[in-house]
């Protein structure tokens, strides 16, 4: 229903401030149940599979049961991001073929980045209306 | 109209509470382009001593067009490249009508972007001093030099260069983040209406939404704001209608918010005939930009037939003097010649091109192309992925069938409809005075800017342009704002009835549901479901969508525009039962208008200007005499009527 939560898995994020996949979701699709403090995909049809939900869930309750009007049943994809790579385990329907990738996604530490470190900022107002950007000069030809 | 209008008095559903946000910059939106101008703007903090906010519908590390991640950053100049080819570049895919002094500005200044990214953290795949290509992290590992010190990118094309771009967004949004800081960053508030000045009704001022959250009501006032919240998904009934019509090609929560809400306070749009129909792996919309030119894999007709090759004389027949370089809609004209003849499916033949590949590589290498050929995917449209796997598939043993999309509405990728601004400076490049009208990418509302998906006849910038551009749109926006400090601004809207308006759709539900058993079936209103599909379904039917193999004529048009009208006014009778169904209730709205918008440009252009995107039957040539011209529109809210004019296009890059 693309993305599905495990109800054994899921612990509603009660020990942090808020409930990772709500959070997340681009477009707004995961909620909480608020008897059971389960999590779940409202919206199906309107769901992207961009596996942010999956991506974030901090115990892998969530994984995707892809779109039932176009795929088979059986196979799986499944991330495990960490905060500089990305390692995929895809098994095919089959159950046989299975694929492992792993990719970086980021050569910077988490929450480093200061964009104005090391360069002088801009003070001359009339500036504004130039081409060029604080970090650099536009090209002229 | 047949029912009779409906107000929300509050008797039926309770009051939000009101939030008042001043401030001096705001940004609506959270994407490439906002994101590029927070940080620009930022930067000038100190010097202008101004306020910026920026305010979202999602997440902001997960927020717009790239929130999935991206496998390739398209347009990078790049040393060996000129601004001028790019430019050429532009005006042949987009058919010939482009604003040289936006397409060329975004060029004079895409690198730099780039260059950030890659400081930030962004891992960019580059050439080893062996030629041999290696990820991003590799590259810092061995010490390459970065791209801005004369390090090399792995091009996959003339423009685009390949990245580990799962966390594109997370990066870009974090230099915003923490440029703005946390306190000015308003997530998961839609913004629905704007704001105009009483003494001024072309002069924008404020714009209010509605937390997804909580009972919650926006109101930001402000000096100048730019609007960029990407472009038109699910304007149109998608090939996949069950749970598939999630998996659209751009993102599903693109609502046409950048175009509806200007639209409704007089901003003018431009070439919003132009649309986007990307031909794409079937049903999971992997990229192909790779697999044409990266892994150089071709793609046939049912009988293997290379169907550029055996229709491009007749396309230059067709089209003459545009079938010089293959644009994208022309390509995918000769694709769509094969499946109107019922020679399709159109199949990519993945397994022949990682065979030649396989010819002259290691074992090692060859390892290493088959995760490329996967993390294309993976970054970006990850069903794709899930597609092959579930139908056991493995790209270098079978091909797989590619298919033209339903259209969808943009302005930063190959497509370039959206809203008419000024350029960068007067006369820039030789562009004509009317081009310009004092600050680069504002709207003709002032104070109003976009960027990204919101400037139209533009097209080509993707995500690095598109923030590149929201840098651009951002200092305009300060010097506009410091241009005019001595305003005193009030809005001519009463808000508690802009606020009354925004939650009638609950007003009316609560009104209404107990009239009947299922709360889905209700001669008083409309969910908003319902209102997508009788949008998508006339969209699809009448206005050039797949059912029709994207052509149109005059009469279809206007049975089109007949029904477009009478959901216009059932809109009115929108119901939500929540705040998520609120927000897909002025998404609807939205995308209402950005329709109507591009049903009455199509209307207005009597030619075939964009082949392979959609087809006036009844005027099926390229008409230069008469329209090699930038149509623009104006929608009057008051009288709910539209103006046309047509501007002349000028070459001004040779």
């Amino acid at each position: 229903m693309p993305s599905f939560v495990i109800v054994e898995k899921c612990d509603g994020c009660k020990a942090l401030d808020k409930t990772a996949c709500q959070y997340i979701c681009p477009n707004d699709l995961m909620v909480l149940e608020p008897v059971q403090k389960k999590a779940f995909n409202q919206e199906p049809e309107q769901c992207w599979e961009c596996y942010n939900c999956v991506k974030i869930c901090p115990v892998q309750a969530i994984e995707v049961r892809h779109y039932a009007d176009i795929m088979p049943l059986g196979s799986s994809t499944i991330p495990m991001r960490s905060s500089n790579d990305i390692t995929w385990t895809i098994k095919f329907r089959n159950q046989k073929t299975v694929k492992r990738f792993k990719f970086p996604v980021r050569t910077t530490p988490e929450g480093t980045i200061d964009c104005f470190k090391g360069f002088t900022l801009p003070s001359d107002l009339a500036d504004l209306k130039k081409p060029g950007f604080y970090t650099g000069p536009a090209r002229t030809e | 109209m047949a029912l009779e209008r409906e107000f929300c008095k509050w008797s039926f559903c309770a009051k939000p509470e009101v939030v008042t946000v001043e401030t001096d910059l705001l940004l609506v939106g959270g994407g490439m382009a906002c994101t590029g101008a927070a940080v620009e703007a930022m930067a000038w903090a100190k010097a202008t001593g101004l306020k910026v906010t920026l305010v979202d519908k999602a997440a902001l590390d997960r927020s717009g067009a790239v929130a999935m991640g991206l496998s390739a950053i398209n347009t990078y100049v790049g040393a060996e490249n000129k601004i001028a080819d790019y430019v050429g570049m532009v005006r042949t895919d987009l058919m010939g009508i482009i604003r040289e002094d936006l397409v060329h500005s975004v060029g004079a200044h895409v690198d730099q972007s780039v260059h950030d990214f890659q400081d930030w953290g962004l891992p960019i795949w580059q050439k080893d001093n062996e030629n041999h290509t290696v990820d991003g992290q590799v590259a810092r590992d061995e010490g390459l030099p970065l791209l801005k010190d004369g390090g090399k990118c792995c091009r996959s094309g003339k423009w685009q260069c390949m990245i580990n771009g799962e966390s594109y967004k997370v990066i870009v949004a974090e230099a915003a983040k923490n440029a703005l800081g946390m306190e000015n960053i308003y997530e998961r508030v839609f913004i629905v209406k704007l704001l105009t000045d009483k003494k001024n009704s072309n002069r924008v001022c404020g714009a209010v939404g509605f937390s997804v959250r909580e009972h919650k009501t926006y109101v930001f006032k402000c000096k100048a704001m730019i609007v960029a919240c990407g472009g038109v998904v699910n304007v149109f009934r998608p090939r996949s209608v069950g749970e598939g019509q999630g998996r659209a090609w751009y993102p599903v929560w693109n609502a046409g918010s950048t175009y509806a809400m200007p639209a409704e306070i007089g901003a003018k749009m431009v070439l919003m005939e132009n649309r986007f129909v990307p031909a794409r792996f079937k049903d999971g919309y992997g990229p192909v930009g790779a697999w044409f030119l990266f892994f150089k894999a071709q793609a046939t007709n049912a009988y293997g037939e290379d169907y550029m090759a055996k229709n491009w004389d007749k396309v230059k027949e067709e089209y003459p003097g545009y079938a010089d370089a293959p644009g994208t809609c022309l390509r995918n004209h000769a694709a769509m010649m094969e499946m109107r003849a019922g020679r399709g499916p159109i199949m990519m033949h993945t397994d022949k091109a990682m065979q030649k590949l396989a010819e002259t590589l290691s074992k090692k290498e060859l390892k290493h192309l088959e995760a490329e050929a996967w993390e294309d995917f993976l970054d970006m449209s990850i069903s794709a992925a899930c597609l092959w796997a579930s139908f056991n598939m493995e790209p270098d043993k079978v091909p797989s069938e590619i298919i033209p999309s339903e259209p969808y509405l943009l302005g930063s990728h190959a497509g370039c409809a959206g809203l008419w601004v000024s350029g960068p400076s007067k006369n820039y490049m030789g562009a004509p005075d009317s081009w310009f009208w004092g600050y680069d990418r504002m709207t003709t509302v002032e104070g109003l800017f976009t960027a990204g998906d919101g400037v139209g006849a533009s097209g080509h910038k993707f995500s690095s342009g598109s923030h590149a551009e929201g840098r651009m749109a951002a200092k305009g926006a300060l010097a506009f704002i410091l241009d005019h400090k001595n305003d005193k601004l009030e809005a001519a809207q009463n808000i508690d009835e802009v606020i009354a308006e925004i939650y009638l759709p609950f007003e009316i539900y609560e009104k209404y549901k107990g009239y009947t058993t299922a709360p889905e079936i209700n001669p008083n209103y409309l969910l908003p479901k319902h209102v997508q599909t009788r949008l998508q379904k006339l969209m699809d039917e009448y206005v050039a969508g797949c059912s029709t193999m994207y052509q149109t004529n005059e009469i279809m048009l206007n049975e089109g525009l007949k029904r477009l009208t009478m959901l216009k006014e059932d809109a009115t009778r929108l119901a939500a039962p929540d705040l998520h169904e609120l927000m897909r209730a002025w998404e609807q709205y939205h995308r209402i208008l950005s329709g109507e918008a591009h049903l009455r440009h199509i209307l207005f252009r009597k030619e075939t200007r964009y082949p392979g995107y959609y087809y006036r039957s009844d005027f099926l040539k390229i008409d230069d005499s008469k329209w090699r011209v930038f149509t623009i529109s104006q929608y009057d809210k008051n009288t709910n009527e539209w103006k046309f004019e047509t501007e002349p296009y000028k070459q001004l890059v040779k």
